[in-house]
């Protein structure tokens, strides 16, 4: 216990704790600020035609009579009982939309970060061993096209592209789980992952080369080479090692983003992740569905963060020692 | 496994190769691919069999008929549901449950003959209980049916047998016949509750409900018990994709036979064996003004933008010449001439002498709200316009709004003027008798109502002889244009896009997709 205190640990769980009850006050009132409710995203300019009374009754059907406070405490109450509310749209439990919608969204974000980090340390430590040569120039280069192309470009240009040239249009086909179809799953999953991997790829390239260039100039390095250690085992063991805490924090930040941050790419490709689950529920102004899947990619960004510095244990010996 | 190499490394390889350079390539490929839009429409006797596909950007937001109002939901619904009457493909009103009806000579009751040996999906029968037990509950403001005030003027309803409905009225209806064929007044079971019809569809259609996955796809499949000929598809499956550009990528691919768009541009880029056909709608592009404010109070003010308006201009800047300009009634039975109002061509000279009537010789501001992102192309018609009036001496401050603000406003009647599209109907009866008659339930947006205005549309619901009826409308026209009370500019085009596979289907003005009930797959 006393261990337990002294790493911190309890700190930082309570500091999750906070930042998720902030998060969930955050989205709640937010959410209520945007002009409009679920009965005007519904019936739009019709609405104008309600009597009072039908008004009243949507206003039940929807969940809308209660009043605020009543409203944030029964959905506080309900979440602490697992009950992520009810999506009248859809006719499903949030809980069940969100059970659907989070593998797709983690297999995309683990097929980007993985095609990021195969994409961005290798050029990011090239990069680095022949500083200003055209090795640098072009990872320089790449890693600003990367930050510069915006991802929805990027993603619609693929898209239509490939659909027009190639008769390449696997999204179009409504999506399967890999469960369901491998083949055409993997095939979903590829422009995508792509186009994010391009668009992530850019920071871990910079964020590698600025760390391999650092370690290298340390004086550990400088006596490695003097005791006559093999290149590569320079390059991996000692510096490659020592650079992985910025690349790690850098891509457990990426990660996060990516579990609810893929909205757009989500979109674009018609992937039915938690990040169209959201952008559908903004639409229709479904409160409980936002809410709690908000709730649900927050607490997925917390413990990313919470692994992210468990990591750290195990990459660097002096945090151990810490 | 073999089919996932062959697509995966063909992308791989031309991504490597094209680079940066393929971007713009891409536009221009598609481009070339071209299809004209044409305005034919697909006449081939459809096939037997063939599961359809059907590109949607969102997917139905309810399956319940009584409540939907959204467009794809209503796409959706009216191959599931039946109602007493229907439209043909020239927007006649046709038999649909019931088969026959008599109109009384006082005009006070309308009898209905359903038709013998109907059944639900389920296969329990359809009866004149039915009826009566859908409309009863349409009526009850607690279950809040959009159509309510559709069957406002309805005091009771009699079931005198099982085959026989009859509906007593306040006042003399006519176009009653024409507005109950909307999916909003669908006849469910009477042993059916909304909550087992918000999961599960239980009609009379040609197509019954097979599945939903929220966000994904609707999938419907031949209703055996269809009263009708047998729908020629095994199934229609809905499916979501996330824009008309993704789904004109996904018929470019094969992988949608059937799609509607409302972007020209987009319906363009389709390539591969696909035909796009034209159809004007019912629906217009208005600038909605409210007479009740200060601004535009007087008449001779609201004349005066009516001059400053080239539609023809406006139309050809913001939609790329994509309508046709329109009076206020679109319905083709009605509709109204547009050459018919003060100024059908721009007139600034008049337009100053309005002004100047008006006291306004220095020129007058008004304010206008500005949807963006609820439909398409408001911006731009907004700009469009006041760069016109500007040049009259009439600013025009554009107030863009966020959907749901823009909603609330006008719902609320806070608005000078508004930038609108507003839905059409084929009875003008149905069109604007929620508008403009005092009693209407939007008249507070409608902002005009007037003794002669009431006094027509209560005609035109007792009128029964079409040629009588028409100059009724006709004169309901006259009075909405040479009073300015809306400015009206013009109707969009759908585009109707179909695989070549795809015969049977005829597109309608009102949007409808009922002959989906007639398409099959060659």
């Amino acid at each position: 216990m006393r261990r337990i205190l002294q790493s911190g640990a309890l700190r930082k769980t309570t500091g999750a704790f906070a930042t998720l009850v902030g998060v969930a006050v955050f989205v709640f009132f937010m959410l209520r600020a945007i002009p409009g409710d679920a009965i005007s995203a519904s019936l739009g300019t019709e609405a104008a035609g309600l009597t009072q009374a039908q008004r009243q009754a949507l206003e039940e059907y929807y969940g809308l009579d209660q009043s605020l406070p009543e409203q944030f405490f029964s959905w506080l109450g309900n979440l602490f009982q697992g009950n992520l509310g009810f999506s009248v749209r859809a006719q499903e439990t949030v809980l069940d939309l969100t059970i659907s919608a989070l593998p797709v969204t983690f297999q995309l974000a683990v097929f980007a970060i993985l095609l990021a980090l195969g994409i961005g340390v290798p050029i990011g430590m090239l990069a680095a061993s022949r500083v200003g040569k055209p090795r640098d120039i072009f990872g320089q280069a790449l890693s600003l096209l990367g930050l510069s192309v915006p991802a929805f470009l990027l993603a619609t240009t693929l898209l239509t592209y490939f659909a027009v040239n190639f008769g390449f249009n696997p999204n179009g086909l409504g999506y399967k789980t890999f469960f369901e179809d491998p083949s055409v799953n993997l095939q979903q999953m590829l422009l995508p992952t792509v186009v994010l991997a391009f668009g992530i790829s850019a920071p871990i390239i910079r964020t590698a080369r600025a760390a391999v260039l650092e370690i290298r100039s340390q004086d550990f390095i400088r006596t490695a080479k003097a005791k006559g250690v093999p290149t590569r085992t320079l390059q991996f063991k000692h510096i490659l090692r020592n650079a992985l805490i910025p690349i790690v924090t850098m891509t457990g930040l990426q990660f996060g983003y990516l579990l609810g941050g893929a909205v757009v790419i989500e979109q674009i490709f018609s992937l039915p992740g938690v990040g169209r689950q959201v952008l559908m529920g903004i639409q229709q102004k479904e409160y409980a569905l936002v809410q709690s899947t908000v709730l649900v990619i927050a607490a997925a960004f917390v413990i990313i963060n919470l692994l992210t510095d468990l990591l750290y244990r195990a990459i660097d010996p002096r945090v151990r020692a810490e | 496994m073999t089919k996932l190499k062959k697509w995966s490394l063909q992308p791989i390889k031309a991504f490597a190769l094209l680079s940066a350079a393929s971007l713009v390539l891409a536009g221009c490929a598609a481009a070339e691919e071209t299809v004209e839009p044409t305005a034919t429409q697909s006449e081939a006797p459809a096939a037997v069999g063939g599961d359809l596909v059907v590109g949607l950007i969102i997917d139905p937001d309810t399956i319940f008929p009584w409540k939907a109002t959204q467009n794809q939901a209503f796409r959706m619904l009216e191959n599931v549901y039946s109602t007493l009457t229907g439209f043909d493909a020239d927007l006649n009103v046709v038999p649909a449950l019931a088969e026959s009806w008599e109109i009384s000579a006082d005009g006070m009751a309308i009898t209905f003959n359903l038709r013998d040996g109907v059944k639900f999906a389920d296969g329990s029968d359809f009866d004149s209980a039915d009826v009566r037990y859908s409309y009863e509950a349409i009526q009850d403001e607690a279950n809040a049916g959009v159509a309510r005030a559709t069957l406002g003027g309805v005091t009771s309803i009699e079931t005198p047998d099982a085959d026989t409905v009859v509906l007593n009225l306040a006042t003399p209806d006519v176009g009653l016949l024409a507005n109950l064929s909307t999916v909003n007044l669908a006849i469910v079971s009477s042993d059916d509750t909304e909550e087992q019809l918000n999961v599960a569809t239980n009609g009379t259609g040609p197509f019954m409900l097979e599945s939903r996955t929220a966000g994904q796809n609707v999938i419907l499949v031949r209703n055996p018990n269809y009263w009708g000929d047998p729908a020629p598809l095994d199934s229609i499956e809905f499916r979501v994709l996330p824009d008309e550009a993704a789904i004109a990528a996904a018929m470019s691919a094969g992988n949608v036979q059937f799609a509607v768009f409302s972007d020209p541009i987009t319906a363009r880029t389709v390539s591969g064996a696909v035909s796009v056909s034209t159809t004007p709608q019912l629906g217009y592009h208005a600038l909605m003004m409210n007479p009740r404010k200060e601004s535009v109070s007087d008449k001779n003010v609201r004349l005066a933008i009516q001059c400053a308006i080239d539609r023809q201009v406006v139309l050809d800047t913001a939609l790329l010449g994509e309508g046709e300009v329109t009076g206020p009634i679109t319905s083709p039975a009605f509709r109204s001439d547009p050459n018919a109002r003060p100024c059908p061509e721009r007139d600034l000279a008049k337009a100053a002498e309005y002004l100047a009537a008006a006291g306004k010789v220095g020129g007058v501001q008004i304010d206008a709200i500005v949807p963006q992102g609820l439909y398409g192309g408001e911006v731009e018609i907004a700009q469009a316009v006041a760069a016109q009036l500007a040049e009259a001496n009439i600013t025009l401050n554009l107030e863009v709004l966020e959907g749901g603000t823009y909603v609330d406003r006008w719902i609320a009647g806070e608005f000078d003027t508004a930038i609108a599209l507003n839905g059409g109907r084929p009875d003008p009866d149905g069109m604007y008798g929620r508008y403009f008659p005092s009693t209407g339930n939007l008249n507070q947006v409608a902002g005009y109502s007037s003794d002669s205005m009431d006094k027509l549309f209560a005609d035109g619901k007792k009128e029964s002889d079409p040629v009588k009826r028409k100059a009724i409308y006709a004169d309901v026209s006259a009075e909405l244009e040479n009073n300015a009370v809306w400015i009206w500019l013009f109707s969009a085009f759908t585009y109707t896009a179909t695989s070549d596979t795809v015969t049977g289907f005829t597109p309608m003005s009102t949007g409808s997709w009922q002959f989906l009930r007639t398409t099959g797959l060659k």
